[in-house]
């Protein structure tokens, strides 16, 4: 196989992977009692106590057992998610949901660590490149550092270096 | 005593002001070169004393508070409102961190004890050693300063005169804090916290002067790994609590104050593994140098966020304005760490060019991308609710749902890098080379995946699939992944040990540990930091059940039938307490009893649950007494069947091992011999130099 198959075979392998995991994540959850569970932890208990709805565990809470009963009865009315989110946080406000909405400003929230960290990991390439890694290798003796090796000796270089080599890893 | 605590505190902040500015006007003469009346020398001589004097001030002022903890002197209002008479012996010491002022005085003596030995060492670099200990001195001020200006520990009861009546008992412990971890938790965190200033003042000395070569890493390196440990240690304890009191079933909550401690161990991290590039190749100054200013400032900002109440979290024990002091000390930090670096960059330079995309250098710096990006993540979510409502006037949540979904791919990437990293040389590899370390752990990656399918450990629940299931899967499987490669790693270098000496696998791999001890601690590390990930994975399979049980009434959760035989009573001086007795049953046979407790603690009138957990390495048996229905008297239990959470305090124990045994001193190598003589310049010698 040449380079060029060989970077398609990758690319749909890639492509292929990427496909199953998007597939996977969008079945999401349908039956009632997962969707409880999933939507009692995507909300807040609002008694103060800072602990998910579906976890919240005082006794004698005055709070999460009738917003409880609240959620089993929207799941009940055939409400979605979005719905019965969008309902607790209209009645209890935004405090309600366990995570930022994805609307105005609170969109930010999600897109920043995002941004972050594809600036990042352009800045890491672009340091990369500067420092001379993508560049292409030179030649080792052109560098001056190493000589070539031949394979035994690289073998026995390898051997000294395990249990000579100090500090690091 | 409170007359003598204050006095102590006044003491030491004059004689810090005193070791900060002769210090300072000391070195500033050493490095103009002026001549003087004084010598220089002699000047930042005194200072360094006066910073050993400083410490015993402090100690002086810290023994006060806890005498006056023992001795019930309730005319100090500190002690009135943290402790009372009936409080246990060893949480009278924890009164010293239960309230923000006595926190800001372990602070400062946990400051004065890192630096009375800083400045014990000072003869291994006089110069260095003066430079940190002035910059030490100037955070010991700072907070010398809150303590006698802004939160004084001693301050008196309104109205107190000296002989005057005082109330006959005080306050009380918060019970949240009434439990054996509450006695170690904080003082690990703080002994992090505080000991990252050592690290810090280092850099910022060994920038300041310009300081030659990476020695001042190899000098902090003990320091910053010991500093690492006890965060390390003080998280997890902290998790431990929370698992063990607040009887909610989980160990993080992501909560602010749990993120602020978890910030500058990130940072740290990302330090004790960029630092090695600069050790071995002279790259990443730059990158080390901010990356200690960040996880210093990050430690004050977790204070911050701990004791000013900038945000809301169950954790923050005590509130109040100090924030602004941290907010402009903070900012002073910031400055005078922007003001050395621009002025001395050019000290900065990379002595090295990256060779290889795919190396260790270049492995180390996506490990730090990474981790700063985790770093930034958590920053952001805890302190975006005050952003949103500076911008829109209403707060939002950030709770665990966010960090699930942004944080956790991030750490299964870490994990991965976890075990490439090591499989990597430096410089540069073959192919040859990646297909023959990454062979078993693709191996051990994909039987995982299958082993988890066939064992019912897959993403799909009840046929929809779950996210956290699958998250789950991902990290088995990439745990096994890097398990494998570090264990072969392990079993190559014995093998070259056993060819060589003869010896047997164990004996073998005791001497390859011992003659690179820095390496195989490590590498002890990851395999721990492996563990823990597995069992933060088992919390994707937890189940629970709740019910009201009447005598001789049975809930059955996973393999355990739990049947309530009775319930108990008992009192003593500092709380009364509620039992059910609970028999547990497995395989129609009885294992063990359980006793969960529900608390009320007599002074503050505040209920705290003890929960009672069964652990086995497969999974923990969490029971919680949730109290008594009020309409029917009978017992509320919570049962929770926990897979795997066992493995996360075992893996804490492997991770304080290796950290132990990467702190210990390499054994001179047996084939020392085959070492090319330094002074014989030959090609082969920066083979030799980049080895490992």
């Amino acid at each position: 196989m040449g380079a060029p198959a060989r970077f398609a075979f990758w690319m749909r392998a890639v492509e292929a992977s990427v496909l199953a995991v998007a597939i996977c994540f969008s079945l999401g959850a349908t039956d009632a009692s997962a969707r409880f569970n999933n939507l009692g932890h995507r909300l807040m208990c609002t008694c103060g106590c800072a602990q998910l709805l579906g976890e919240c565990n005082h006794v004698g809470c005055p709070e999460s057992g009738h917003e409880l009963k609240e959620l089993t009865a929207a799941i009940a009315s055939g409400l979605s998610d979005q719905q019965i989110l969008d309902g607790f946080a209209a009645k209890y406000g935004a405090t309600v949901l366990a995570a930022p909405p994805t609307k105005g400003f609170d969109l930010v929230a999600w897109i920043a660590p995002f941004a972050v960290f594809a600036a990042a990991l352009m800045g890491t390439i672009l340091l990369i490149r500067r420092w001379g890694g993508l560049r292409g290798k030179k030649p080792a003796v052109e560098t001056g550092e190493l000589v070539a090796l031949d394979t035994a000796e690289q073998e026995r270089m390898e051997r000294i270096r395990r249990e000579t080599g100090e500090g690091g890893f | 005593m409170a007359a003598f605590g204050s006095f102590c505190l006044l003491i030491a902040l004059a004689l810090a002001a005193y070791n900060l500015l002769a210090g300072a006007i000391a070195l500033r003469l050493l490095a103009t070169g002026q001549p003087t009346r004084i010598s220089p020398e002699r000047l930042a001589d005194t200072a360094r004393r006066a910073g050993i004097a400083g410490f015993i001030a402090v100690t002086g002022a810290a023994f006060a508070l806890i005498w006056s903890v023992f001795t019930n002197d309730f005319s100090i209002t500190y002690i009135l409102e943290h402790s009372n008479r009936a409080l246990p012996i060893p949480y009278k010491f924890a009164a010293l961190w239960s309230g923000q002022e006595g926190s800001l005085l372990l602070w400062a003596w946990l400051l004065g004890t890192y630096g009375f030995v800083l400045r014990l060492r000072h003869k291994t670099d006089v110069k260095l050693y003066a430079y940190a200990g002035t910059i030490l001195s100037g955070v010991q001020v700072f907070f010398l300063s809150v303590l006698v200006f802004a939160a004084p520990p001693f301050s008196l009861l309104p109205g107190y005169v000296a002989g005057g009546p005082v109330p006959a008992d005080g306050n009380g412990l918060n019970p949240l804090l009434q439990y054996p971890e509450m006695v170690i938790h904080p003082p690990m965190l703080y002994l992090g916290y505080v000991g990252f200033s050592v690290p810090f003042a280092f850099a910022l000395g060994a920038l300041m002067m310009r300081y030659p070569g990476e020695k001042w890493i190899k000098i902090t390196r003990t320091w910053t790994m010991v500093t690492w440990l006890f965060l390390t240690c003080g998280i997890f304890l902290g998790m431990h609590w929370a698992y063990a009191v607040l009887g909610w079933g989980g160990y993080w909550g992501w909560d602010p104050v749990e993120n602020a401690s978890f910030m500058p161990w990130l940072t740290g991290t990302a330090f004790l593994h960029s630092v090695m590039m600069q050790e071995r190749k002279g790259m990443m100054k730059s990158w080390n140098v901010w990356l200690i200013f960040s996880t210093f400032l990050l430690t004050l900002l977790g204070t911050l966020l701990t004791r000013a109440g900038l945000v809301s979290s169950v954790h923050a024990f005590a509130q109040s304005s100090i924030g602004t002091w941290f907010v402009v000390f903070m900012c002073i930090v910031l400055a005078v760490c922007i003001f050395t670096y621009v002025l001395q960059r050019s000290h900065l330079k990379t002595e090295h060019q990256l060779e290889s995309l795919v190396s260790r250098e270049s492995s180390f710096l996506f490990n730090n991308l990474m981790l700063l990006t985790a770093c930034f993540v958590i920053l952001w979510g805890t302190l975006f609710p005050v952003l949103s409502e500076y911008v829109e006037g209403s707060k939002v949540t950030v709770g665990a749902p966010f960090y699930n979904a942004v944080a956790v791919p991030i750490g299964l990437f870490l994990l991965f890098l976890t075990g490439v990293g090591p499989l990597l040389p430096w410089r540069s590899t073959s192919m040859k080379a990646i297909k023959r370390n990454f062979v078993m752990p693709s191996i051990a990656l994909w039987v995982t995946v299958i082993v988890c399918f066939v064992a019912g450990a897959n993403p799909w629940k009840g046929g929809t699939f779950d996210q956290g299931r699958f998250y789950a899967m991902v990290a088995f499987a990439m745990s096994a992944a890097v398990f494998t490669a570090i264990v072969a790693e392990f079993l190559r270098g014995a093998a070259v040990i056993m060819r060589q000496t003869g010896r047997n696998l164990f004996a073998a791999l005791w001497l390859l540990t011992r003659r690179n001890t820095r390496r195989y601690g490590g590498y002890l590390v990851h395999i721990g930091v492996v563990i823990v990930v597995v069992g933060l994975a088992g919390a994707a399979f937890n189940k629970n059940i709740e019910s009201e049980m009447g005598l001789h009434s049975k809930i059955s959760i996973g393999p355990y039938t739990l049947e309530q035989v009775g319930a108990s009573q008992d009192s003593n001086l500092n709380y009364d307490s509620d039992y059910a007795l609970l028999d547990v049953y497995k395989g129609g046979k009885k294992v063990f009893q359980l006793a969960p407790e529900k608390r009320i603690y007599l002074v503050s009138g505040q209920p705290q649950t003890m929960v009672a957990i069964h652990s086995t390495p497969e999974w923990d048996l969490y029971v919680v007494y949730e109290g008594a229905n009020p309409d029917t008297g009978q017992p509320i239990i919570k049962a929770f069947l926990n897979p795997l959470v066992g493995w996360i305090w075992f893996g804490l124990a492997v991770i304080v091992a290796g950290t132990f045994i990467a702190l210990v001193p390499s054994l001179t190598p047996a084939t020392a011999a085959l070492r090319i003589p330094a002074t014989q310049s030959t090609p082969i010698e920066p083979a030799l130099k980049g080895g490992a």
